[in-house]
């Protein structure tokens, strides 16, 4: 239980980096700090305070939050490798170390090649994978998916179980689901990272049309996510009430299905304040972290959806040394 | 710590020289050259005793911009000298005189090769501002960046024809030096630590620039007698060009005035 509440530690803890990384781009501060890994000459951590001004007090405070996560992610690593009895949830750790350090070189050679969009987008993407690879290490280290969510026992419990081992049509939704979200948010840090964000400057019109009546590279880019969020949002409205249709009992389905539709909502209204407020730094990197949130919800769920298949009908747990 | 971030040697130059090389090769480019191909010549190629001169003046027609200003409050140095200051991107005097317009000879000095002084030229970050806000100089010539601040800045030329650099000065009185190593109009300068801070370095492999002053004055001179085009350069108003022919010793005065 111990491990598990840590990794929601550390799930929490990317979501906050992910977001001190929206404002580093949102206010312009990236090559504030124009060396790395030091600061102005100075080892990170001994870096002034005082001298953490202007863009820099962005940029820095984005290091220094990511260099927390980093040890966070060493010490989950070493702690389910020291404790975790099923190897594929340890190597889930590896990898997340190993994520988390390429994503820390990423973020050195964007500064020192200033800002080149492909390295940019791509720490943008890796950022996401990163807190996904977290997210579901605190879902596989919980008490609830290491006992198949088997709250109730009997053969109504039994059939639910069947249901959803049966339900390759969710786990198809939720997966596709999942990736559309991704992707969104990858046309998503392309718009931001290419300076596209405000190429169509009014919602929900484009230009006061359905479809732009002009197209440049920006404009494209930046229609392509809007286009993706109602692509988006109809995945997760369908996903959401297959769940509510079919698995309504189901606690944990139901309840990121609830919170997944939630997160939409204000994702969307967050794009379109994005837009509207001429790209507010705050909103703008709320719609940043809010749509890690929704990809990582969409995951859970996913995982969840699997779950049932993994463990089979009937079956409490698949890895009874590790229930704590 | 060592204090001058350009002179730091250790791990971080080797991380660096190793990402630099890695850059070069996968762009193509070389290691940042700062000197032209072949060594500029010493003596000028210009007879001073035919040599002409081009004046004139920037003017604005119409009702000129209000003048904006800029807060600083994001560093409690800068508060210190001011907590706001002139927004310096368009400035207009008396008699629609327009300050900060560079002007120069875009075309009609042939193959002509020219000496690079000696002498740098000066960017200065006072007031948490570039002084000047727009400056010229010759390829190869050396630029001195200065801090004058009490507080921190980056030193960052989005050059495109030259090499982009991002170099910190951390505390107040360091100063490097940089040379661009080809024509270039113009390389902004910005402060990613104040978003507030920019500049513009025009380069040329001529000396005949100049930036207007607050009474929109410019002028060129020795000129050797010929036809140029001379363009006037201003960071939101855009650019014009003249046609102007100058003969043997003379001297011309060219107007040109930018509108709303």
């Amino acid at each position: 239980m111990l491990l598990h509440l840590f990794a929601l530690l550390v799930a929490a803890s990317t979501a906050l980096l992910i977001f001190a990384g929206g404002l580093v781009t949102s206010t312009g501060s990236g090559l504030s700090v124009p060396d790395w890994p030091t600061t102005y000459g100075w080892f990170m951590l001994t870096f002034p305070l005082e001298k953490m001004v202007g863009g820099i007090f962005y940029e820095h405070s984005h290091r220094l939050i990511a260099s927390g996560v980093g040890a966070l992610i060493v010490v989950l690593a070493i702690w389910l490798w020291t404790s975790e009895p099923r190897a594929w949830v340890r190597r889930l750790g590896y990898v997340a170390l190993g994520a988390v350090v390429t994503q820390g070189i990423l973020g050195g050679i964007t500064v020192l090649w200033f800002l080149p969009d492909a390295v940019s987008i791509a720490h943008a993407g890796l950022a996401q994978l990163v807190f996904c690879l977290t997210v579901s290490i605190a879902l596989v280290t919980s008490p609830g998916w290491q006992r198949a969510y088997a709250d109730r026992e009997g053969p109504r419990r039994r059939n639910l179980d069947k249901t959803l081992a049966d339900d390759s049509r969710l786990r198809a939704i939720a997966t596709v689901t999942t990736a559309a979200i991704y992707v969104q948010i990858i046309v998503g840090a392309t718009m931001r990272h290419t300076g596209a964000g405000l190429a169509i400057p009014d919602f929900p019109w484009a230009f006061g049309r359905l479809i732009p009546p002009v197209w440049t590279g920006p404009i494209a880019i930046h229609f392509a996510h809007r286009v993706g969020a109602v692509i988006v949002t109809t995945l997760v409205l369908a996903t959401i009430g297959h769940v509510l249709y079919h698995h309504r009992s189901r606690g944990e389905l139901r309840r990121p299905s609830l919170l997944l539709a939630a997160l939409v909502a204000i994702q969307v209204t967050l794009g379109a304040l994005t837009v509207l407020s001429g790209k507010h730094y705050i909103i703008n990197s709320l719609h940043v972290v809010t749509g890690a949130l929704v990809l990582g919800t969409s995951l859970v769920l996913t995982l969840r959806a699997y779950r049932a298949r993994l463990v089979g009908p009937g079956e409490q747990t698949i890895c009874t040394g590790a229930a704590a | 710590m060592r204090l001058d971030t350009a002179d730091r040697k250790g791990p971080r130059r080797m991380l660096g020289l190793i990402v630099m090389a890695v850059a070069a090769s996968a762009c193509g480019g070389g290691p940042e050259s700062s000197a032209p191909a072949t060594p500029a010549p010493t003596v000028s190629p210009v007879n001073a005793e035919t040599a002409g001169n081009i004046a004139g003046r920037i003017t604005f027609e119409g009702t000129p911009p209000k003048p904006g200003v800029v807060r600083m409050d994001a560093d409690p140095n800068c508060v210190q000298q001011g907590a706001t200051s002139p927004d310096e991107s368009v400035l207009v005097g008396d008699g629609g005189a327009i300050q900060n317009v560079f002007v120069y000879v875009k075309d009609g000095l042939g193959n002509l090769r020219f000496p690079v002084p000696s002498a740098p030229v000066v960017l200065d970050q006072k007031g948490c501002h570039y002084v000047p806000h727009v400056l010229g100089v010759q390829a190869g010539q050396s630029v001195e960046i200065v801090n004058s601040d009490p507080t921190l800045h980056n030193v960052h030329a989005l050059a495109k024809a030259n090499q982009e650099f991002n170099q910190g000065q951390p505390l107040p009185g360091m100063k490097f030096t940089r040379q661009f190593s080809t024509r270039e109009v113009m390389v902004p300068f910005k402060c990613d630590v104040h978003s507030w801070m920019n500049a513009w370095v025009g380069v040329l492999d001529h000396p005949y620039f100049a930036v207007t002053a607050a009474d929109g004055s410019f002028s060129l001179k020795g000129l050797p007698p010929g036809t140029y085009t001379i363009e006037a350069w201003h960071e939101t108003l855009g650019t014009q060009t003249q046609s102007v022919t100058i003969g043997e010793k003379e001297s011309k005065d060219i107007v040109f005035t930018f509108k709303a």
